[in-house]
């Protein structure tokens, strides 16, 4: 087995996060490595709705700025586009999606209010389900396969390097510093470690003295065949998130989620559920023209949360040159911020353009350690193969 | 102490609706199939007996469930020929009702849910049926496929012309139904599967002009292309298709004869035909198998990706079996159904044992008399990488053979801005082999409404090509339920529990995720966090 080739920054993790981190790094002049157990983007990086509207997140202004210049900044097709359309089916939704038009009013962007026809005019595919809804002139949505791709792609442009199949299985300290990661292909050097493992982040953060609390989960979407386009595909609503693809498909997410025990060899399995027809029967409800439009696939994500959902990009306590990062389930959209905060935290010790303290490993100090279970955020457990 | 309650917007607690519970499901009513059934139920079991057969024309129109390659006679358009015509082919049919099996024709399994580690939900094993106005839940106490076989797709300029289809529909087509549209065709591909395809196209009164093989001399059964020969069927062995001519569907095919190399080189010459029958790669149908979960690999006696078995046919999946075609492939069984039904026979007299006393290792086929890999790869290069003019290898999504091995983003991005020169597939996607359903989320090769049943194959030989590997290192392009198309309203159809639509959230359904940052609170434990806030996930 040859020797792998140290760098001054490792990430573990080849999902958006890691690999937006590694891309800011490298641009700028970093040495990086990016390890993935698998292959990249193939755990929940690669498995959602491309929302990119996180009005709620320190991180937001800096996700606005940069999604519209994605695709001149990495050189590769990310398929942004401006802008969504949030429809509510019931007047207590369209109660509850007001929040996003006050939190981005806030913070200096535009909404409209829509009624039953003007969301029918915009939405050519919505129909008289609904009872109106809200026009974001902020966020858009993005292909996360694309993206992903792009973010390596242009890492590797820049001089970084992403090695697959490679699992991590311990780290070398000394002197409260990481200066090895250990893979089942040999040892690797570093300056610096930055953890974005998704559901592994927490398993590998205790094994450095220091726990990021994440517990994960399954999650489900559908594709339908595609549909002419509509002039805006960002649309949502009525208890989905997703949006129309470029190419014309319906891809579409939402309703329960199961937790899981996490698994600790190889990449997790990814059942889909019937749970899939419920979300069809929703995808009909928000558009009703496209009621004969047909499911060709379904896919599950498993993905990690903190314990109040919110993200962590913090340093270590407990090893002066650890990052640890995880955006908690909402980490496609703000994957071009979340890597330049990392890369600010890995070179300039802090974020230098947003305040991120609330994604701080502080906020858990008084964590109770059995928050999985006072959350009731159990296992269900696995009933044995039934016997005649 | 009280015991928190479970997350309300979790599965737990949110029942399916499930319409029905059976003994013993059965996918498929072919001679597997049929004898699964009726030996279950002499044995006492409750029999559900599923065949999505016949589907109706529009759907053979879309290539579902095989490459139907629009070469259905008019008379597939009435239903109720088709029903009794389906009923009529196959004697057993009739035996399996008297049998007391509940045999429902028409009705396709769309997807089947085990419960397991990572599905704890599933109160067992839940399939999913759909018929023409129907879709519901059955649970099953065993499962046994009998899903059969399809063919590989293989393309060449004008291969989406009407009259291009695959041996397998063809021979339903021709046999089953009397709705064979063509009255001439040529049958590329020389194997047993081919040479069996020729033969009963012949019985059913179509003419049969030439077999074509790339290989340098026929690889099937002598008898068998004796027998063709004798019947005025051309063997043009070493010969390639360089083009399907015709208007509105094929009227001639162009082929050429291939140089040591593999290159077609001379003259060309035209086959007057109306048909095209694709014949190089008969592969087992693995669509339900793999997307429940089940073991699958690439095995070369069992004809391409089957499931990983134990002497009784059982899957990797506890109470899930698989028999007939779609446990593998080989020449002997194609010619006998009675291997299938011995198969079945074998699963069947499993049921209710214990998984560690039917665990003996399945008793390997045959070895193929010739590299299945090798052969389809050199099909794939002479017809595809060698073919004359650029045409859509993935006729869905209109993706040709270079924009997948250059992995090139879909023409509707016209994307110019290209900066990276270096087009190896292996320095575009890393180390290791290439993984096609990666390749899909970039180049959308295999994601269209067909669900890669035309190109699913090919795209493999053209990634094992580009990287130098053979068929088997190439990972099999995963599949996911629905592996039938399936109208959302149709989807709709399924009830949802009251509680689950009660609790339904957008994400997570979590207050404190969506709280926005300027009022987020210095410190969080789940006793001062506001478990009831408002949610509906952006």
């Amino acid at each position: 087995m040859s020797e792998i080739k140290g760098a001054s920054v490792v990430i573990v993790g080849g999902g958006v996060t890691g690999l937006s981190a590694g891309w800011w790094l490298a641009q700028g002049g970093v040495d990086v490595l990016v390890l993935e157990k698998g292959l990249i983007g193939w755990e929940a990086s690669g498995r959602n709705g491309g929302g990119c509207s996180h009005h709620h997140s320190p991180l937001f202004a800096e996700e606005q700025r940069l999604w519209p210049l994605m695709d001149e900044l990495l050189g590769y097709p990310t398929e942004f586009r401006p802008e969504r359309i949030r429809l509510a089916s019931s007047e207590h939704q369209m109660a509850l999606y007001g929040r996003a038009l006050r939190n981005a009013a806030r913070q200096g962007f535009d909404s409209e209010v829509l009624d039953l026809k003007q969301a029918k005019e915009m939405v050519p595919l919505a129909g008289d389900t609904v009872v109106g809804g809200y026009h974001y002139k902020f966020g858009g949505h993005a292909n996360p396969h694309r993206t992903l791709q792009g973010y390596a792609w242009a890492m590797q442009d820049h001089g970084g390097r992403v090695l697959q199949h490679t699992t991590v299985t311990g780290f070398r300290t000394e002197g409260g510093r990481v200066t090895a990661v250990e893979t089942d292909r040999g040892e690797v050097g570093c300056d610096s470690l930055v953890l974005a493992a998704g559901p592994q982040t927490g398993r590998l953060s205790a094994m450095l003295g220091q726990e990021v609390p994440v517990q994960s989960a399954r999650c489900e979407m559908i594709v339908t065949e595609p549909l002419p386009l509509m002039p805006l595909g960002g649309v949502d609503g009525c208890g989905l998130y997703g949006r129309q693809t470029l190419r014309g498909n319906l891809a579409y997410g939402g309703g329960p989620h199961e937790w899981l025990a996490l698994t600790e060899e190889g990449t997790p399995a990814k059942p889909t559920t019937p749970l899939m027809l419920h979300i069809g029967k929703r995808l009909a409800q928000l558009l009703p023209k496209a009621a004969h439009a047909r499911i060709i696939r379904s896919w599950a994500g498993v993905i990690e949360n903190t314990p109040d959902g919110r993200p962590v990009i913090d340093r270590l306590a407990s090893q002066a040159n650890v990052v640890v990062a995880t955006l908690s389930s909402v980490g496609f959209g703000l994957s071009p911020a979340s890597g330049r905060a990392i890369r600010d935290l890995v070179v300039d010790g802090a974020c230098g353009f947003a305040d991120i303290s609330t994604f701080s490993l502080a906020r858990f100090a008084e964590l109770e350690p059995n928050w999985r279970e006072l959350q009731g955020w159990q296992v269900t457990a696995a009933t044995e193969a039934l016997a005649a | 102490m009280t015991v928190p309650a479970s997350d309300p917007k979790s599965v737990t607690g949110k029942p399916l609706a499930i319409a029905e519970s059976v003994d013993v499901l059965v996918v498929g009513a072919g001679p597997a199939g049929l004898e699964a059934a009726i030996s279950a139920a002499a044995r006492g079991f409750g029999v559900l007996l599923v065949d999505e057969n016949p589907v109706p024309f529009k759907t053979m129109g879309d290539d579902v469930p095989l490459h139907f390659g629009q070469g259905m006679a008019a008379s597939a358009r009435n239903r109720n020929t088709m029903m009794e015509a389906f009923v009529a082919s196959e004697p057993r049919i009739v035996e399996a009702f008297e049998a007391g099996v509940d045999l429902r024709l028409g009705t396709a399994c769309w997807g089947l849910y085990a419960n397991g580690p990572a599905l704890g939900w599933m109160p067992g094993l839940v399939a999913g049926l759909a018929g023409e106005d129907s879709c519901i839940l059955v649970q099953a106490r065993h499962v046994i496929f009998a899903c059969g076989r399809r063919d590989m797709g293989l393309g060449f300029p004008g291969w989406e012309k009407p009259g291009v289809m695959g041996a397998t529909a063809a021979l339903n087509l021709a046999t089953r139904y009397d709705a064979f549209g063509p009255r001439k065709a040529v049958i590329l591909g020389s194997n047993t599967e081919a040479l069996t395809t020729a033969l009963a196209l012949r019985e059913a009164g179509i003419t049969i002009a030439a077999i074509i093989e790339q290989a340098a001399k026929p690889i099937g059964d002598a008898d068998l292309l004796a027998k063709l020969s004798a019947g005025g069927t051309e063997i043009l062995a070493g010969h390639v298709v360089r083009e399907a001519t015709g208007r509105d569907g094929v009227e001639a095919v162009l082929i050429a004869r291939l140089d040591e190399e593999g290159r077609p080189v001379g003259e060309e010459r035209a086959i007057a035909c109306d048909g095209i029958v694709l014949a190089v790669g008969a592969t087992p149908v693995v669509d339900l198998i793999d997307a429940a979960g089940c073991k699958v690999a690439f095995q070369t006696e069992r004809g391409g990706y089957a499931p990983v078995l134990n002497g009784s046919q059982r899957t990797s999946i506890g109470n899930v079996y698989a028999v007939g075609d779609c446990a593998g492939i080989w020449a002997a069984k194609t010619r006998d159904r009675a291997i299938a039904e011995a198969e079945a026979a074998r699963a069947v007299a499993a049921l209710g044992e214990d998984a560690a006393d039917t665990a003996a290792a399945a008793a390997a086929p045959p070895a193929p008399d010739y590299d299945i890999s090798a052969y389809r790869l050199a099909w794939v290069r002479a017809s595809v990488i060698e073919a004359r003019a650029e045409f859509h290898v993935c006729q869905c999504e209109e993706v040709t053979a270079r924009e997948i091995l250059e992995v090139r983003p879909p023409r509707y991005l016209d994307w110019q801005n290209e900066r990276r020169n270096d087009r190896s597939l292996s320095a575009l996607l890393g180390e290791g082999p290439p993984n096609p359903d990666q390749v899909k989320r970039l180049t959308r090769a295999g994601m269209g409404p067909c669900q890669g049943r035309r190109c699913r194959e090919q795209v493999a030989a053209l990634l094992a090509l580009g990287a130098a590997q053979p068929l088997s290192a190439i990972p099999l392009a995963g599949y996911r339920a629905p592996v039938r198309p399936m109208p959302l309203a149709m989807a709709a159809l399924v009830p949802e529990a009251p509680e689950q639509a009660e609790h339904w959230d957008t994400w997570f359904g979590m207050h404190a995720q969506w709280v926005p940052f300027w009022e987020v609170p210095a410190r969080y434990t789940v006793a001062t966090n506001d478990a009831t806030g408002r949610v509906a996930s952006e």
